[in-house]
């Protein structure tokens, strides 16, 4: 129904992942567990790289989609204006919002897929179940795609991302477990990281490529993630007709 | 390229494409487009002429079945653009007033990704696109990108693009705004073959010279409602004495002769900023007679009556007045290519 032949940026995505897995896998890591048991205890005893690398594939899926989510979609009514093309075709708004978030998917899913391949060259992966870190990962950036191109369409200046970037992406890159463990951080604010979808995301892919799956937990960030996408994409529906059938 | 006027295609008067009762669009308190009412015949060319801000784009947009009316009916293709606007678009082609070709694709590729749109396969998208190119000759450019093309070359490519579907109506908003005057007479040419096929054509525009080249009929359309209709030669004699005299005076003079000339006996006069206009019967006895008075103008000009001065007097406003202000800085999020995105309210 809905195609469409895009251009990749695909240097961003290829060397991105790879210097975060280099500076803190390695760099960091090193540092890290030279400090020995006492350090990599309150990891759950594995190396920081371990810990780190799977972090890094779900806040890399999450960083994704805000990048696909915001610009392009905002630039799709007011810069190149391809909805506004799309749109004298019989396509619907809907349609239009559902065939570019499949595109943005896409692309988060080929970034996650690239994430796990370098993971498994540096050693990172420690199970198995890795092998579905990469859709847990596809899910998360999915969680966060819907709702976000769902608002996008409706920004009516572009600064408004610079907040979503400032406010958004960087607090839940810090303290959704990413970097350190959440028992690092005093209780309310662990709690509220409880919250964060990133959270999920982290704590799922963690899991997998560690091989530690505690069923119910996983299932509640499952239920989590896929319940945020759903509301993305149900609200995207909404907010795109609005805004394109004025 | 010009042609003699006239339709030479066939109109058919039993069958309406488009049919509008008190259509109404409005944007919270203000009324764009305020309880038209008209039907567009198969084969036929209707310009909607007026300023921007008239109100033009919106009925468009409401033909063009992204936008629901505030009020009133409207039928396209005998159907519901609410209800069945997807099955409807499938049969319209549209040239938006601003480009929307997807710069970084090549030309041939702008014509596969919108015939993906409307679920064309790929096989047709390609035959398509040949005959496409060629009849708005660019086929020597469809391995080329679209971004350095001239602004003459990017509107036939959308023209050719609207094309993909073999649309019945084809909607043109503004096709010619920006263009020099080279690119605009082979626009027209295009479009007029177009015409010649038995495409249906709406468009909008502000040039006089669009609309009496291309339409058969059209409407004069001024704060969301229709001022005058009819067909480019029926406007001018229903509307314009047979010949205008214009007048220029040095910038001193100006208010002067102005004054002067108000009491003068013509059909009517109009004092422009910097240009008297006498509508009369006879241009040269106007002029002797003026002369006659005492004023001597700087230049002179006898010409017959165009849609300009239709409009002029139906509007009290010169239609390129109101779309090309003196160039001023743009302000934030107004598109520098598009002068008229400042005022376009509709």
């Amino acid at each position: 129904m809905y195609r469409r032949i895009w251009r990749s940026s695909i240097w961003s995505s290829v060397l991105g992942p790879l210097f975060y897995l280099g500076a803190l896998g390695l760099g960091l890591g090193t540092l890290v567990d030279r400090h020995g048991p006492v350090a990599t205890a309150s990891l759950g005893g594995v190396s920081y790289l371990a810990f780190v690398a799977p972090a890094i594939l779900a806040s890399g899926a999450m960083n994704a989609a805000m990048s696909e989510a915001s610009y392009p979609v905002f630039g799709s009514v007011k810069w190149n204006r391809i909805y506004i093309a799309a749109q004298a075709s019989p396509l619907r708004p809907g349609d239009i919002f559902r065939g570019h978030l499949m595109f943005m998917t896409m692309r988060i899913t080929m970034n996650a897929a690239l994430v796990t391949v370098y993971m498994w060259a540096f050693g990172a992966i420690q199970s198995a179940w890795a092998v579905l870190a990469w859709p847990a990962a596809t899910l998360t950036g999915l969680a966060f795609a819907a709702p976000i191109a769902a608002w996008a369409v409706t920004v009516k200046a572009e600064t408004s991302f610079a907040y979503l970037f400032r406010f958004g992406m960087m607090p839940l890159m810090l303290f959704s477990g990413t970097f350190f463990p959440l028992s690092q951080l005093p209780g309310w604010l662990r709690v509220l990281a409880y919250v964060t979808p990133l959270w999920h995301g982290v704590n799922l892919c963690r899991m997998l490529s560690l091989g530690h799956v505690d069923l119910p937990v996983a299932l509640a960030n499952v239920a989590y993630l896929t319940a945020l996408a759903a509301v993305g994409i149900w609200a995207g529906a909404r907010s795109y007709r609005r805004r394109l059938y004025v | 390229m010009s042609h003699p006027p006239g339709s030479v295609n066939q109109v058919s008067h039993d069958e309406v494409l488009v049919r509008a009762r008190g259509l109404t669009k409005r944007f919270g308190d203000f009324t764009a487009v305020d309880g038209i009412d008209f039907d567009l015949y198969r084969g036929e060319a209707f310009g909607f002429l007026g300023p921007n801000g008239a109100g033009k784009s919106s009925t468009m947009r409401m033909i063009g079945c992204v936008s629901p009316p505030s009020g009133g009916v409207l039928s396209i293709l005998g159907r519901d653009p609410v209800r069945d606007g997807s099955a409807i678009r499938a049969r319209l082609g549209v040239v938006p007033q601003e480009d929307t070709l997807d710069v970084e694709l090549t030309v041939r590729e702008n014509l596969l990704v919108y015939g993906r749109y409307f679920g064309l396969p790929r096989r047709i998208i390609r035959e398509r696109t040949d005959a496409l190119l060629d009849f708005v000759q660019l086929s020597d450019r469809a391995g080329d990108k679209v971004d350095p093309l001239s602004g003459g070359l990017k509107r036939r490519l959308t023209i050719a693009r609207s094309l993909i579907n073999e649309p019945e109506i084809l909607i043109l908003d503004e096709p010619t705004t920006g263009l020099d005057p080279q690119a605009r007479h082979v626009v027209w040419d295009r479009l007029f073959r177009l015409k010649q096929r038995g495409v249906t054509l709406i468009l909008t525009t502000h040039y006089m010279d669009e609309a009496e080249q291309l339409c058969d009929r059209l409407v004069v359309m001024d704060h969301g409602t229709f001022a005058a209709e009819g067909s480019p030669r029926d406007l001018i004699t229903r509307y314009c004495s047979p010949e205008v005299l214009e007048l220029r005076f040095g910038p001193d003079e100006h208010e002067l002769a102005a004054d002067k000339l108000r009491d003068f006996p013509a059909e009517r006069a109009e004092v422009l900023a910097d240009r008297i206009l006498l509508y009369v019967t006879d241009g040269d006895d106007a002029l002797a007679a003026v002369r006659a008075t005492g004023l001597e103008p700087l230049t002179s000009l006898v010409r017959r009556g165009t849609l300009e001065d239709v409009f002029l007097r139906l509007t009290g406003r010169r239609l390129e007045d109101l779309c090309w202000p003196p160039p001023r800085p743009w302000p934030a999020g107004a598109h520098p290519r598009d002068p008229c995105a400042l005022s376009s309210a509709g």
